[in-house]
C-alpha cells in the first residue's frame, strides 16, 4: 500500500473539514496514474491543506477490493466527509469529478 | 457417482465431445449426456423466479459435496445472508459448506446511484476480486448471477459489453466451469445478447402458467460439440432443489421380467395365460363408470399385500376412508394391509398440483415407500390440470419410472359412455403392456358386466370377452365365453 500523505500549507479556508480520499488502482498502468495525478490536481486547486489520498493498489491487496464494493478501476472513495461517494474513471473530466466529490452542484446531466 | 473413484487405468469410455461436469440437477445431466461442458462458460437464461439462481447453487454444492470441486458464488443481487437463506427450504446448507472451504459467496453490489463516472475505467477490479475468491478456495467451479447487474449498474454499456466478453475468456483461461445466469431478452435469448459470447453452453429456463397452473420448463437450446436433447422438459423447484423430468426411451432400456404376478381375480388370471401379468408391467384398466375399475385394481393390492409386498395407491378420486369402506362391501379389507404397513394409500386432488409437482411428488412417494406396486386411480383427472398431450407425457414418464425400479403399475382410466371403447383418453394404451377393458350393458332389465383383455404384450391371452359380477367376494368371472372376438 502506498500512503501518500498531501497538506497543502496555504490554507486559505477557515473551514477545518478533514476529507479522506482513497483511490484504488490495479497496477501502475497509464490509467492509474493519470488518475492520481488528476485527484492531486483537483485537490489542490479545491481542498488544499485538508485532504489525505490513499492508494490501494488491488494487485497488492485484492483482499481489500471486498470492504468498498469495488469493481471498476480506477475507483475514488470519498470516505470523510460522510457520506460515502464513489467516482469511477481516470478523473480526467474535473466536472463530472467535482460533482461527483460534492464540491459542485450537479448542472448537467 | 464421481467418477474420480475409478482410480487410474485406460477408460473404457470412448472419448467424444467435450467433458463434462455433473450438476447434480436431478435428470439435467441425463439430458445433457453429463452436465454442464468443463471448464467453459454456460448461460442460463430465464425471467425473474425462473430458478436461475436455484440451478447456480445446485450446481455449485454438488461440486463441492459430490466432486470435490469447490465453488465461488458471486452474487450480485442478493447479499451473503440472503442466498444462504432463501435456499435453505430446499436443504443447501451455504453456511456449513462456506464454513468447511468447499464454497465462498461473494456479495458484490452495484447501485447505479452510488456511482459518478468521471473518465475511463474498465472492470479489473472485479478480476482482481474474482481471481482472490478463486484462488483463496481452490475453486473449480463459479456462478455469476446475474450479469445484468453489470449493465445496469455501471455507466457506458459498450465498455461493460466489452469487459463481460474479456470475463468469459478470462474464465475459460483459468479452466473454471462458470454458469452466469442472464435476463431473459425480448427479441434475444438473453436481455443483452450475451448469448453472442458464450459459445459452449446456453439453457433457456421459463414458467408458463397453462390453464391457472404454472409449469416450470428447461430446454438446452445449445450444446457445442454435443449430443443433447432440444425439446421442452418440465422441471420443478421442490424440497430436494431442482428436478428436471427428462422423458427418455420409454421402456426400452428397461430388463423384461418373466415373472408374473397374479392380478388377485382367478378368472382374469386365467384370461392371462393363467399367471397373470408381468412384473414390472404396466396394466391399464378402462372402463365407463361404475364398471369396477377400482375394484379390479384393489384386488390386485389384496393379493400382493396377502403375499407380502409393498402397494402404494395414488388416489386423486376418493379419500383412503371412502376407499376402505368402498371395498369392505365387496370382501376387500384393506386396513388390516395398511396396519401392516404394507398398504399406503396417498390421496390428493388433481386440481390442487400441477402436473409436474405431481410426478415429482409421486417419485418421492414411491422412493420412500419402496413399492412393488403402484396404482394411480384413475388417471384421467390428469387431463382436468393439464392438457390431453400434457396429461400423456406425464404419465409416460411416470410409467417409464416405474418400469426402471421394476415396480408393476396399474393405472384406471375411465372412458366415457359415449366415446368408442377402443378410445383411450390420452392414446397412453399403446404405451401399456396390458390393457383390461369393463364395460356394462344393459340387457333384459338387467345390468350385465364384461371383462376383456384388449392386450397384453409377450402372453397367450384369451381374447374373449367374459361376463363378469361383484359379489361380496369382489369380482366373480364367469368361465365361459360369452362371444368370440368382436371387431
Amino acid at each position: 500500500m502506498t500512503q501518500t500523505d498531501l497538506k497543502a500549507s496555504g490554507d486559505t479556508d477557515n473551514d477545518n473539514e478533514k476529507w479522506t480520499l482513497r483511490l484504488y488502482v490495479a497496477g501502475q498502468t497509464g490509467r492509474s496514474l493519470a488518475a492520481l495525478s488528476n485527484l492531486k490536481t483537483i485537490c489542490e486547486e479545491h481542498l488544499a491543506g485538508k485532504y489525505t489520498i490513499e492508494v490501494i493498489d488491488l494487485i497488492e491487496k485484492p483482499q481489500l477490493a471486498k470492504g468498498d464494493q469495488i469493481l471498476a478501476v480506477p475507483t475514488l472513495v470519498r470516505l470523510l466527509p460522510e457520506p460515502i461517494r464513489k467516482i469511477i474513471g481516470d478523473l480526467s473530466e474535473t466536472e463530472r469529478v467535482l460533482v461527483g466529490l460534492d464540491l459542485k452542484p450537479d448542472h448537467g446531466s | 457417482m464421481p467418477d474420480t473413484e475409478n482410480g487410474p487405468g485406460p477408460s473404457l469410455e470412448p472419448v467424444a465431445g467435450p467433458v463434462k461436469s455433473p450438476t447434480g440437477i436431478e435428470g439435467f445431466d441425463e439430458i445433457t449426456g453429463g452436465g454442464l461442458p468443463t471448464g467453459q462458460v454456460s448461460l442460463v437464461c430465464g425471467g425473474p423466479g425462473s430458478g436461475k439462481t436455484i440451478f447456480g447453487v445446485s450446481f455449485l454444492v454438488a461440486g463441492a459435496v459430490d466432486y470435490r470441486e469447490p465453488g465461488v458464488f458471486v452474487a450480485f443481487e442478493e447479499t451473503e445472508e440472503e442466498l444462504s437463506r432463501n435456499v435453505a427450504s430446499l436443504g443447501f446448507n451455504l453456511d456449513r459448506l462456506c464454513d468447511e472451504g468447499k464454497l465462498l459467496v461473494d456479495y458484490i453490489s452495484i447501485e447505479r446511484s452510488e456511482f459518478e463516472a468521471a473518465g475511463e475505467f474498465d472492470l479489473e477490479g472485479l478480476f482482481i476480486r474474482l481471481a482472490h475468491s478463486i484462488d483463496s478456495v481452490g475453486a473449480k467451479r463459479v456462478v455469476l448471477d446475474t450479469i445484468e447487474a453489470l449493465f445496469g449498474g455501471l455507466p457506458n454499456e459498450a465498455l461493460v459489453r466489452f469487459e463481460v466478453r474479456r470475463l468469459f475468456r478470462w474464465l475459460k483461461d483459468r479452466g473454471v466451469t462458470t454458469v452466469v445466469t442472464g435476463e431473459g431478452g425480448k427479441d434475444s435469448i438473453s436481455r443483452y445478447g450475451l448469448e453472442e459470447y458464450v459459445a459452449d453452453c446456453v439453457i433457456l429456463l421459463d414458467n408458463r402458467v397453462t390453464n391457472q397452473v404454472a409449469t416450470r420448463r428447461l430446454q438446452v437450446l445449445k450444446y457445442r460439440g454435443s449430443v443433447h436433447e432440444t425439446s421442452e422438459f418440465p422441471f420443478i423447484i421442490g424440497a430436494r432443489g431442482l428436478s428436471v423430468l427428462p422423458i427418455t426411451s420409454l421402456g426400452l432400456a428397461h430388463p423384461a421380467s418373466k415373472d408374473r404376478v397374479s392380478s388377485g381375480i382367478e378368472g382374469l388370471d386365467e384370461m392371462l395365460g393363467i399367471k397373470g401379468y408381468y412384473k414390472g408391467s404396466t396394466v391399464l384398466v378402462t372402463g365407463t363408470s361404475g364398471s369396477g375399475k377400482s375394484i379390479v385394481a384393489q384386488h390386485f393390492v389384496n393379493s400382493a399385500c396377502a403375499r407380502g409386498e409393498r402397494c402404494l395407491v395414488l388416489a386423486f378420486e376418493e379419500s383412503p376412508e371412502q376407499i376402505k369402506r368402498n371395498m369392505m362391501s365387496v370382501g376387500i379389507d384393506l386396513d388390516r394391509w395398511m396396519e401392516k404397513g404394507l398398504l399406503k394409500i396417498q390421496a390428493r386432488r388433481p386440481s390442487l398440483l400441477g402436473l409436474e409437482t405431481h410426478l415429482v411428488n409421486m417419485h418421492s412417494f414411491v422412493e420412500l415407500f419402496k413399492p412393488e406396486i403402484v396404482v394411480v386411480d384413475p388417471i384421467t383427472t390428469f387431463i382436468t390440470v393439464g392438457t390431453v398431450s400434457e396429461a400423456a407425457a406425464m404419465l409416460a414418464r411416470l410409467m417409464d419410472f416405474l418400469k426402471g425400479l421394476n415396480i408393476t403399475a396399474m393405472l384406471t382410466s375411465l372412458t366415457s359412455a359415449n366415446q368408442s371403447i377402443e378410445a383411450t383418453q390420452m392414446n397412453i394404451s399403446s404405451l401399456v403392456d396390458t390393457w383390461i377393458l369393463l364395460s356394462n350393458v344393459d340387457q333384459d332389465n338387467e345390468r350385465k358386466r364384461f371383462i376383456r383383455v384388449m392386450k397384453s404384450r409377450g402372453m397367450a391371452s384369451s381374447k374373449s370377452i367374459r361376463e363378469f359380477d361383484i359379489t361380496n367376494d369382489g369380482v366373480l368371472i364367469q368361465d365361459t365365453a360369452v362371444a368370440s372376438e368382436r371387431k
